[in-house]
């Protein structure tokens, strides 16, 4: 998880998240869109991939395979930066295992700004003895082959990946996901601010990841480590499966 | 790929059993562990559902039942539960529901019982008998003590120097002198065991100073029937006895033969600077002022015992040791100020001071038995006054008055023998709500000063009468049940069965008292004459009333709450504080929590077993 400067932003607003190169969520029939991209895709790791399938809309959430992921970047714009590295960790909505869990530093193609080193640490050193993404490729493809991944702020992992393959083999990776910050706003920014809000300058409540948590009685973790978000991530889901949905809940209400 | 999540690992480092395993293995379990999340008020485990893991709280709180659905414990963050079914079957033993959102470690089966196996740390500390655990934590104590651990007879470096009684006084003199010893044992050619004892102190007091002959027979200044002790028992035991008996040489016997000698200086070697010095210098006093100055050496003496690892058994008997000592030269320093009593007397100490279960915090319960003759025209105020003397002397020591008035200045417990007995006889027969606490007090007696026959001949009423009246003990067992244990610690507060929480426990209240009063009922009905609540158990056991092992059980809950009381004590004084017998949840160590609450629930199961074995 890239966590933005405060400086330059307070909180992250949900109304100004890049679009993603899906149109509307929902409309998405994913498994049909799997079958597609199996015919077309060229490389063989992700034709692999997207053959192996995804789960229909109409699972129940309690038997849908999940991933929860975060990818650490060298800074926030998908098309400029690169990813430093990529923490996974499988679940359910019943158990988070660390026995699977999968943490990878990788040397970006572009270069390591001084100010994101300072939030994730992840150092020139480090990059530069790391291998390149596509190197881990297929062992990253076989990880998410069959789940759906869970992310906090879906415009992060997705296009960032998407590019990093665009960018490596000359083609793109899509994937569903379910986006806990997504799912927190649909509580807390169901409306935009009132006058009366306005007025009094209340804040809107935060849908960052560390807040989220606490209304749920989750631990503070130290942020910015890939591994890390990921299992903080992975918890929050569990968290707001337990407290607004069931696991009756169908796939289709939580992914995109 | 195993990677470690450092959050999972940092967690465990920072929780006991887990802390104190090696990082290696740490991580290890790190790499291994499920999460899982619960809302507040969700079952986490059913009674008999199969259990594949240890679940350890990484956050948030949890409410343990008993399969009959009464509460057993709550935990919080660090706390683990489902080791009962881990090790059992892999079935729920106590179910268990999140009391507030909860996060939860799993570590899988295989590992834990890896652990459970491979590191006795981790083993002692998830043990699913509660007793076992207590069993340990006293054990490791005792251990640590060689005063508990060594005989006298590893005290004795020489063969006894003995003199026939037939001796003179001058021949016994150069054979100290030449043996270089402080003590003689007197023989006589008929008796194989010693008939007497003289000491330095003897030659001073009784020869030199009473200008005695130095050819007369050592027979004339011996004290004859040496108290003497049998090479087995241990070197805690000869200290007590010195104590008590205010003696400084005891004589070592094996198999009706004498051994050799044991001079208080060898005893010393073991428990340096001991309360046997505090004993000396209380009779060395000469008012109520001096003695008040001895308070702090009391206090110095009791941080010693705790800091030497002393059990409770111990340290109760010494500053019980003392506080008699301190009762009989007040007692001394009465009669030189008031003059002879007009009639014989007893003084007696009730309560924990009779039952040798002393500590720092503790009121004076005390009584007199006057002579049949009593006149309350004529006498009483003479006695009325001595009450008051010692009473208020022993208040300036340290002693609080007793806020229910059982003392000797109160004249109802200022009254001859006569009455006494009957009193006694009385509260056993018609007991009633208010003579069965009396009975709770004055049925832990000891003679203190005076005519001590007394004291055994009221001691000897109460062993033969109480047992017979089946009424009596059934309504003394119903009185042990007033004061309840309560169930363990949340967070920092002190749990109690119906789930209240309050934030401190007073660990006399709540724990050694019901346990003396549940043990005094059981000593009652088999007629045990120990009052000492460790010696009365031992009679209790020896007598089969209790089921299998539970006499030892409540042996180590008793000698844990106790430690527990005196620690806090000790730690009071150093950190310059009043010493009192409340503890916060907050000043107790992990372990010292685990082991508590099993002790209270020994002690709630022994209330239990009480009502049953003495149905009204």
């Amino acid at each position: 998880m890239f966590y933005l400067d405060p400086k330059k932003l307070r909180d992250q607003p949900v109304d100004e998240e890049p679009e993603l190169s899906q149109s509307s969520a929902s409309a998405v029939n994913w498994p049909e869109r799997f079958r597609q991209l199996a015919e077309t895709a060229v490389d063989p790791r992700l034709k692999a991939y997207y053959a192996a399938g995804v789960p229909s809309g109409d699972t129940p959430l309690a038997e849908v395979p999940l991933l929860a992921m975060d990818v650490e970047t060298t800074g926030l714009n998908a098309r400029k930066d690169g990813i430093v590295s990529i923490g996974l960790i499988p679940m359910t909505l019943q158990r988070i295992s660390c026995a699977r869990a999968g943490h990878w530093v990788v040397r970006p193609r572009t270069s390591l700004k001084e100010e994101s080193i300072v939030i994730h640490g992840i150092t020139h050193s480090q990059v530069q003895q790391a291998p390149d993404l596509d190197q881990l490729l297929e062992a990253l493809l076989q990880a998410m082959q069959g789940s759906v991944a869970v992310v906090h702020y879906r415009g992060i992992e997705r296009p960032f990946l998407d590019a990093a393959l665009r960018t490596r083999i000359g083609e793109g990776l899509e994937f569903p996901v379910i986006d806990t910050m997504e799912l927190e706003a649909r509580v807390h920014r169901q409306k935009p601010p009132g006058w009366l809000d306005r007025l009094l300058g209340r804040q809107p409540v935060s849908i960052r990841l560390a807040d989220s948590r606490s209304r749920y009685g989750l631990p503070r973790y130290r942020p910015h480590h890939a591994l890390t978000d990921a299992l903080a991530c992975a918890e929050l889901l569990q968290a707001q499966i337990a407290h607004r949905y069931s696991p009756e809940t169908l796939l289709e209400r939580v992914w995109s | 790929m195993e990677v470690e999540v450092t959050e999972v690992l940092d967690f465990l480092q920072q929780h006991p059993p887990f802390s104190e395993l090696p990082l290696e293995v740490l991580q290890e379990v790190a790499s291994q562990i499920e999460v899982g999340y619960f809302r507040a008020g969700t079952r986490i485990l059913e009674f008999g559902q199969p259990i594949d893991a240890l679940h350890l709280i990484r956050s948030g709180s949890v409410e343990v039942y008993r399969r009959s659905g009464e509460l057993y414990n709550r935990l919080s963050e660090g706390g683990f539960f489902g080791e009962f079914g881990l090790l059992r079957q892999g079935r729920v033993r106590f179910p268990v529901s999140a009391l507030e959102d909860t996060l939860v470690y799993f570590i899988p089966e295989a590992i834990f019982l890896h652990l459970f196996e491979a590191h006795e740390s981790f083993a002692d500390a998830v043990e699913v008998e509660d007793r076992t655990r207590l069993r340990q934590a006293v054990a490791r104590r005792e251990d640590a003590n060689e005063l508990l651990t060594a005989r006298v007879d590893t005290l004795i470096s020489r063969e006894p120097v003995t003199l026939d009684q037939q001796a003179s006084v001058h021949e016994a003199a150069v054979l100290m002198t030449q043996q270089g010893v402080s003590c003689l044992l007197i023989t006589d050619q008929d008796r194989s065991l010693p008939v007497g004892i003289i000491t330095d102190k003897d030659l001073r007091m009784r020869v030199l100073a009473a200008g005695l002959d130095v050819q007369a027979p050592v027979q004339q200044i011996m004290t004859p029937e040496p108290v003497t002790i049998q090479h087995s028992q241990l070197v805690f035991e000869a200290m007590l006895l010195m104590l008590r008996s205010n003696l400084h040489h005891l004589p070592v016997v094996r198999k009706g033969q004498l051994l050799g000698v044991i001079a208080l200086s060898d005893i010393i070697r073991y428990e340096s600077q001991n309360s046997l010095f505090v004993v000396g210098s209380i009779f060395r006093q000469n008012s109520v002022e001096e003695l008040q100055a001895l308070v702090p050496d009391v206090r110095a003496s009791f941080l010693r015992m705790v800091n030497e690892d002393a059990n409770s058994r111990m340290i109760g008997t010494a500053m019980a040791v003392i506080g008699r000592s301190f009762k009989q030269r007040l007692l001394e320093l009465a009669e030189a100020e008031l003059g002879p009593p007009p009639i014989p007397y007893c003084f007696l100490a009730l309560g924990s001071m009779a039952r040798e279960e002393q500590t720092l915090v503790t009121d004076q319960d005390n009584a007199l038995v006057l002579h049949d003759s009593f006149d309350p025209q004529r006498h009483d105020a003479y006695f009325s006054q001595l009450a008051e003397f010692v009473c208020q002397g022993l208040a300036a020591c340290g002693y609080t008055l007793c806020k229910g008035d059982i003392m000797a200045t109160n004249s109802r417990w200022r009254q001859p023998l006569r009455v006494w007995q009957q009193y006694f006889s009385d509260w056993i027969d018609k007991p009633t709500p208010e003579t069965l606490l009396n009975s709770s007090i004055f049925f832990d007696l000891d003679g203190v000063w005076g005519q001590l026959q007394w004291a055994d001949q009221l001691n000897d009423l109460i062993l033969r009468k109480a047992r017979q009246r089946p009424r009596f003990l059934a309504c003394m067992a119903r009185n042990a049940l007033n004061r309840t244990p309560p169930l363990g610690f949340f967070k920092d507060f002190v749990m109690e069965k119906d789930g209240r929480q309050n934030n401190s426990i007073n660990t006399k209240r709540r724990g050694t008292a019901p346990v003396a009063d549940l043990i005094r009922v059981h000593a009652l009905a088999v007629g045990s004459s120990a009052r000492n609540s460790f010696e009365r158990l031992e009679d209790i056991i020896q007598a089969g009333i209790l089921p299998s092992g539970r006499g030892q059980d409540l042996r180590d809950a008793l000698e844990l709450i106790s430690m527990v009381r005196i620690r806090h004590q000790a730690l009071a004084l150093r950190e310059g504080q009043e010493p009192d017998n409340n503890v916060a949840p907050e000043q107790l160590s992990d372990f010292e929590r685990k082991n508590l609450k099993d002790a209270f629930q020994i002690l709630s199961h022994a209330q239990k077993y009480l009502k049953f074995r003495y149905p009204l």
